[in-house]
């Protein structure tokens, strides 16, 4: 069997929804052995959203919790409980990096905070995953993906270059997009730590600011104001043209900055007449008629397909690309040359395809080694065979609502 | 103390993907070296002012300073096979490289990993590019816009009723943020067994991950999911509202009946909270439009900044969509040390972003400016590689390093 890049080390994850578990996913996938904890009788509210498997509400059918936790193992523990802390020490004892997403305070109010589970595992890499931080005056505020997407400042600039429409509200980009990110920034940091860790044998705690994760994706539009003294908004997105084009079956993206570029599209259209007029001469003179220009490219664009558009433009050098909807983006050739979708057999949906991971590494190659866990899958296995508790013990353990 | 002390990145790469990656570990400790060319300069230097869309002196260019803080500079014209040469003395004395040309460049260069991996037999390399290194569309002309397109992000942001929308900068730092991950997880598995490997990133498959809930609807169900604006599948009210002042707006969002209520009585129209139309989060869904008109009569009296305020004091998730003036006057922020000022030889005194994250034992940081172009031609050649100052000058003047 092939090794894995992150084979060998232990992560413990203590999440719900999106950022947190896809940060620890990203670990699973990539080799690291990930124990995900989940409190009885509540679990992770990822297994209560959608998409469910033909539309029917059930804990072990929801798309987004089975995307966000393959390769993962599942225990169910009570924190509330004093067993169950005396059992979470036991599992942070063995771990490199704990993963965890609560409101700043829960753990120290559990008496779990940083500072004494460093007492009794000086390796461990506590990354904390929170809206706003673990410090400054928002670090307890509410927020919901939504509201995540829009402190980012992206959501301010939604839509932009020729989306823009006056008095129509900022729009946050996909459905949980930012806490995907955030999720992904938090795992640079938590693998940083963990290389220094190995490096020294130190663990420390990473505070993950999911807003500024968001910040960190558009620094350069962020910094206007103190550095230009302008405030970027959707308005100043303005767009010299092409961009989102209509055409037969859906839009096209067209980006246009080089005059090669510009003659090869004119070629792709048999060199209109319109096109050799003045003021599309050049660059300037297009990007001061863009509006006019759009309309002719637009009416051109409409007599063709997405996919034709996409493969006979890109083949004479045009920038063009179809905007895909998730079917299409499925069927993609591409995609499947390089097989992304990997067929996952789970208990409850049967085989799935799913996303893998957008890197191939020539040495560890992605492999999805277990669908996620169902709830409390392996509580024998962790608590049994991991921790020594007997058969007894862990029904003992079940019966009292502490697993 | 760094996190990653020790450990040097030669980086070929530009634009975002690949130069945004090598700086987020060098927040961490890595030592990146950037190498550039002035037959073939990086398209973040040749940006035209943002604003006043006048040229820049390279050196001034904007959104260089982005994705290059913290790294040396040096200029190598690969045309040339001296110049290729020393790449690959960089390459030995190095534990990561990582480019961004479009797939077959390195190759041909003589620069491709089987070539690098005789030289430094541990070396990680990762490639980053659009569509990736193999495949039928490898080739294709692939910028941000275009694989957030292909991928399916454009298609699933916009309002229900428009068109898609168009991203550019935040799916190639995306990107950069996948790529420093593979980064890390390969030089742990070099730790681990002393061998180093080769990653191919392809920047549409980095969108398409953060679709992966819409993408399982499509597997499970056969749903194609369309665009939805603000909105979402079970809450209400979702949305941003306009609030005082111009273009400004409020991101509001309630999940449970407790919330409701809380903003109902924020709202002074704790009778809303019963009305037939709204007492439950399935009728709210259902009436959202209404519920969207109540909500903005009210917020429209206010900054963000008070609804969020007035909100967040009894338990509502309200968020203003914050703009960069709010950002960089942010008390939180502030606090948080979000922004920070360095000073650049030409430019002067700059504001940049610090690192999103706070590590306790080894902090993220930013050291140094962005280079100047070949800033660091002394350090790394003759520092590094023990040329003499009068090789590198001839070098410099026989167009190699250049």
């Amino acid at each position: 069997m092939p090794d894995k890049a992150l084979s060998s080390v232990r992560v413990l994850e203590y999440c719900h929804l999106v950022a947190g578990p896809y940060c620890s996913k990203l670990l699973a996938d990539l080799g690291a052995e990930v124990v995900k904890i989940e409190q009885p009788g509540v679990a992770d509210p990822a297994r209560r959203r959608g998409p469910f498997l033909n539309d029917m509400p059930h804990p072990e059918r929801s798309g987004l919790f089975l995307y966000l936790n393959t390769n993962k193992l599942g225990v169910t523990l009570n924190l509330a409980d004093q067993r169950g802390k005396n059992i979470f020490l036991k599992l942070v004892e063995a771990v490199d990096i704990l993963i965890e997403d609560q409101r700043p305070g829960f753990w120290s109010g559990l008496g779990l905070g940083y500072e004494q589970l460093r007492q009794i595992n000086t390796r461990l890499v506590m990354t904390s995953i929170t809206p706003f931080g673990q410090t400054g005056p928002y670090r307890d505020f509410k927020c919901y993906p939504l509201n995540l997407f829009h402190a980012g400042g992206e959501g301010y600039l939604t839509p932009g270059w020729g989306g823009y429409e006056p008095d129509r509200p900022p729009l946050r980009a996909g459905r949980y997009v930012g806490d995907y990110e955030s999720g992904l920034s938090a795992a640079v940091a938590a693998l940083g730590a963990f290389y220094w860790q190995q490096a020294t044998g130190q663990g420390q705690h990473v505070d993950v600011s999911q807003q500024q994760s968001l910040m960190a994706l558009n620094p350069g539009e962020i910094r206007y104001y103190p550095n230009l003294g302008a405030v970027a908004s959707r308005a100043t997105r303005t767009l010299s043209f092409g961009g989102i084009l209509p055409c037969k079956d859906g839009y096209v993206e067209l980006s246009i900055y080089e005059e090669h570029q510009w003659q090869a599209l004119l070629k792709l259209m048999g060199e209109p007449e319109w096109a050799k007029q003045d003021k599309f001469k050049d660059r300037l003179s297009r990007s001061q008629n863009n509006a006019e220009l759009n309309l002719l490219l637009a009416e051109w664009m409409k007599q063709h397909t997405k996919e034709e558009l996409y493969h006979s433009g890109q083949a004479l050098g045009v920038p063009i690309a179809p905007y895909n909807n998730t079917r299409e983006v499925v069927a993609s050739s591409q995609l499947s040359h390089r097989a992304f979708f990997v067929e996952i057999e789970h208990p409850e949906t049967a085989k799935t395809r799913y996303p893998s991971a957008p890197y191939k590494f020539s040495r560890t190659p992605w492999r999805a080694e277990r669908p996620a866990p169902l709830l409390g899958q392996h509580n024998e296995e962790i608590y049994g065979q991991r921790l020594g508790f007997s058969r007894q013990e862990i029904a003992r353990l079940r019966q009292a609502g502490v697993i | 103390m760094d996190a990653l002390a020790g450990v040097r990145i030669i980086d070929f790469s530009w634009a975002m993907a690949g130069p945004y990656a090598t700086e987020l570990l060098s927040f961490m400790g890595a030592e990146v070296i950037r190498v550039e060319s002035m037959t073939q300069l990086d398209v973040t230097r040749t940006q035209p002012h943002p604003i006043t869309k006048l040229p820049f002196d390279p050196d001034q260019a904007y959104y260089f300073m982005d994705a290059n803080l913290n790294k040396l500079g040096i200029r190598l014209n690969l045309s040339q096979p001296r110049a290729v040469a020393l790449a690959k003395k960089l390459v030995e004395v190095s534990d990561v490289v990582v480019e961004s040309f479009r797939p077959g460049v390195m190759t041909r260069l003589g620069l491709s990993y089987e070539v690098l991996r005789e030289v430094k037999p541990d070396i990680v390399m990762l490639s980053t590019s659009a569509a990736g290194a193999s495949g039928p569309e490898s080739q294709y002309a692939g910028y941000a816009p275009l694989f957030s397109a292909v991928a399916g992000l454009g298609e699933l942001t916009g309002y229900p009723d428009g068109a898609p929308t168009e991203m550019r900068m935040t799916v190639d730092t995306l990107n950069a943020f996948a790529n420093a991950l593979a980064i890390l997880a390969a030089l742990n598995y070099r730790r681990r067994t002393g061998q180093g490997q080769y990653i191919d990133a392809s920047s549409e498959e980095g969108v398409a991950c953060v679709i992966g809930d819409s993408l399982m609807d499509f597997a499970m169900n056969g749903r194609v999911q369309s665009r939805v604006g603000n909105r979402d599948e079970a809450m209400a009210p979702h949305n941003c509202y306009p609030c005082l002042g111009e273009d400004r707006w409020v991101s509001i969002a309630v999940a449970t009946d407790e919330e409701w209520r809380a903003l109902c009585q924020a709202m002074g129209r704790p009778e809303l909270a019963e009305d037939e139309r709204f007492c439950d989060a399935y009728v709210r869904w259902q009436n959202q439009e209404e519920l969207d008109r109540l909500i903005e009569e009210w917020t429209r009296n206010y900054t963000p900044y008070e609804v969020m305020h007035r909100l967040q004091a009894v338990g509502v998730a309200a968020v203003p969509s914050f703009d960069g003036q709010d950002m960089f006057s942010d008390p939180h922020l502030n606090e948080r040390q979000a922004f920070q000022i360095i000073e650049h030889p030409v430019i002067g005194s700059c504001v940049v972003l610090s690192p999103p994250w706070q590590l306790s034992a080894t902090p993220a940081r930013i050291t140094r400016h962005a280079p100047l172009l070949g800033e660091h031609n002394s350090y790394v050649f003759g520092g590094l590689l023990g040329l003499s100052a009068a090789e590198i000058a001839r070098l410099e003047a026989e167009g190699v390093l250049w």
